[in-house]
């Protein structure tokens, strides 16, 4: 691994200053950027260390809302989201115990890898993305697998999720990776359901529009039944085939209408 | 290069460190606590599994400068203060809950972790609390029995699967 400069701010204030410096980058769990750096697939000359800014940690419910600082843990998320029942089971199905006392929701994020947990809990919950200039909806934040709305040195502080009336994530393991070969989240509001699904296409997480508006007259597995998914941009991989993520993605919805 | 000290298996340490060594880095070269085994060295093995501030991480992905003050337990913390083994040791070697050895350092240190948070956990709970962490020779079924045992549980009724 190439040398850097290691800082580790206080505050956010800080943490946007030292990421203005040249060859700045953001560490928050390194469960990706670490093995990254190794790789020489990234060569930071400073690495801006998250890790010790308090205001960016913790979970916290206000009215029908759960919002989870972006440094808070995969681990805590699971034991600290009650309040969001099928975020907090999502958070305690990541990777592994290890890699879920490290990693965080906001290295997720902008990661965005198309195989993640986090990003269909964000779409399907239609969550708001926080940084330290905006607030980004998720329907924007997702723009192509390892592509966010992010700007160079924006920080994510902060992920605010509306709660949902029932909601649950079905993830089918890649149990190499520990990542989800497919991954469907499917939350129902009070004015329509959401159907976000990772691990499948080339485009990274997607909302299944069709199933939105079946789940949405009746909110069953039999709704989605006649559905058929197109499977042209689907992943291929060693793993399965186009075919077969298309039909994991019905599948694995069904499956989390039932657990809802 | 700037000194950073932690607390490791009870005693206060200090080393020498670049913005890129690794936690892993500080504790085998930097104290020659070589029990923490690097085995991918990529975040997928366990076998570099540590305790920082009593949670289980893996050392290979964590920048020494991160943990700086932190308290540190590595598997050379894990034998009884006269040298003897500590109990998951003991059980993995009563179980055969090893081989060649290679990844036991990470096993050790999963389980205990595993065993704080759950003190009896059921087969599918060891297995999920342990799928960070990968054998290559044992086949995992003795791993689990020594866990079972370690928590106090009847290892001997465990079903072969
Ligand atoms: C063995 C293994 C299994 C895994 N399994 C899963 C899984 O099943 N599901 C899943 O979803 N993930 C999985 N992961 C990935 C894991 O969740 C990572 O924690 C996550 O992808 C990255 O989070 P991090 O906090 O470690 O970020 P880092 O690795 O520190 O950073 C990742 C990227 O995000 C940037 N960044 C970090 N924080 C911020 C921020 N607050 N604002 C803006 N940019 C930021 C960094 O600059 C970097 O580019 C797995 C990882 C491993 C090693
Ligand atoms: S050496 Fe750290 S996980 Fe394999
Ligand atoms: S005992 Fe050899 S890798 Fe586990």
């Amino acid at each position: 691994m190439i040398d850097f400069e290691f800082v580790k701010p206080l505050t956010v204030a800080d943490a946007v200053k030292a990421l203005a410096a040249e060859g700045a980058q953001a560490l928050s769990g390194g469960q990706t950027l670490t093995p990254t750096m190794k790789q020489r697939l990234a060569t930071p000359s400073v690495l801006v260390s998250l890790n010790g800014i308090a205001a960016m940690r913790g979970v916290s419910v206000s009215g029908g809302t759960v919002t989870v600082g972006a440094a808070t843990t995969h681990a805590t998320v699971a034991r600290e989201a009650t309040a969001y029942p099928a975020l907090a089971a999502l958070a305690g199905g990541i990777g592994d115990m290890a890699v879920r006392n490290r990693g965080t929701m906001g290295g997720s994020l902008a990661n965005n890898d198309p195989a993640a947990c986090y990003p269909s809990a964000v779409l399907g919950s239609g969550a708001t993305v926080v940084t330290n200039t905006r607030s980004i909806a998720a329907d924007d934040f997702f723009q192509g697998m390892f592509t966010t709305a992010l700007e160079e040195g924006e920080i994510i502080t902060a992920v605010s999720f509306p709660v949902p009336l029932k909601a649950a994530y079905v993830k089918f393991n890649q149990p190499a990776s520990r990542f989800a070969l497919t991954g469907v989240f499917v939350a129902k509001f009070a004015d329509g359901v959401r159907v976000a699904v990772t691990g499948a296409s080339n485009n990274g997480v997607f909302r299944w529009s069709e199933a939105e508006a079946a789940l949405s007259a009746s909110f069953s597995a039999a709704a989605i039944a006649g559905l058929v998914v197109p499977s042209d941009d689907m992943i291929a991989d060693m793993h399965g085939t186009a075919a077969y993520r298309a039909n994991l993605v019905k599948v694995l919805t069904g499956r989390a209408v039932t657990a809802a | 290069m700037t000194k950073v000290t932690m607390t490791v298996n009870g005693m206060s340490v200090s080393a020498q460190t670049e913005g890129r060594t690794l936690l892993s880095a500080f504790l085998r070269e930097g104290l020659a606590l070589t029990g923490t085994h690097i085995g991918c060295d990529t975040s997928q093995c366990g076998a570099c599994v540590v305790h920082v501030d009593g949670q289980a991480v893996k050392s290979c992905a964590v920048f020494a400068q991160d943990v700086a003050g932190a308290t540190v337990t590595t598997i050379e913390g894990m034998a009884n203060a006269d040298g003897s083994l500590g109990v998951i040791q003991a059980a993995f070697q009563e179980h055969h809950g090893l081989q060649c050895g290679f990844c036991t350092p990470g096993m050790v240190m999963s389980t205990a972790a595993l065993l704080a948070i759950n003190p009896k956990p059921t087969v599918e709970e060891i297995r999920h609390g342990l799928d960070g962490n990968i054998c290559r020779c044992t086949g995992y079924h003795n791993i689990v029995k020594a866990v079972l045992a370690a928590s106090g549980q009847d290892a001997t009724a465990m079903a072969a699967e």
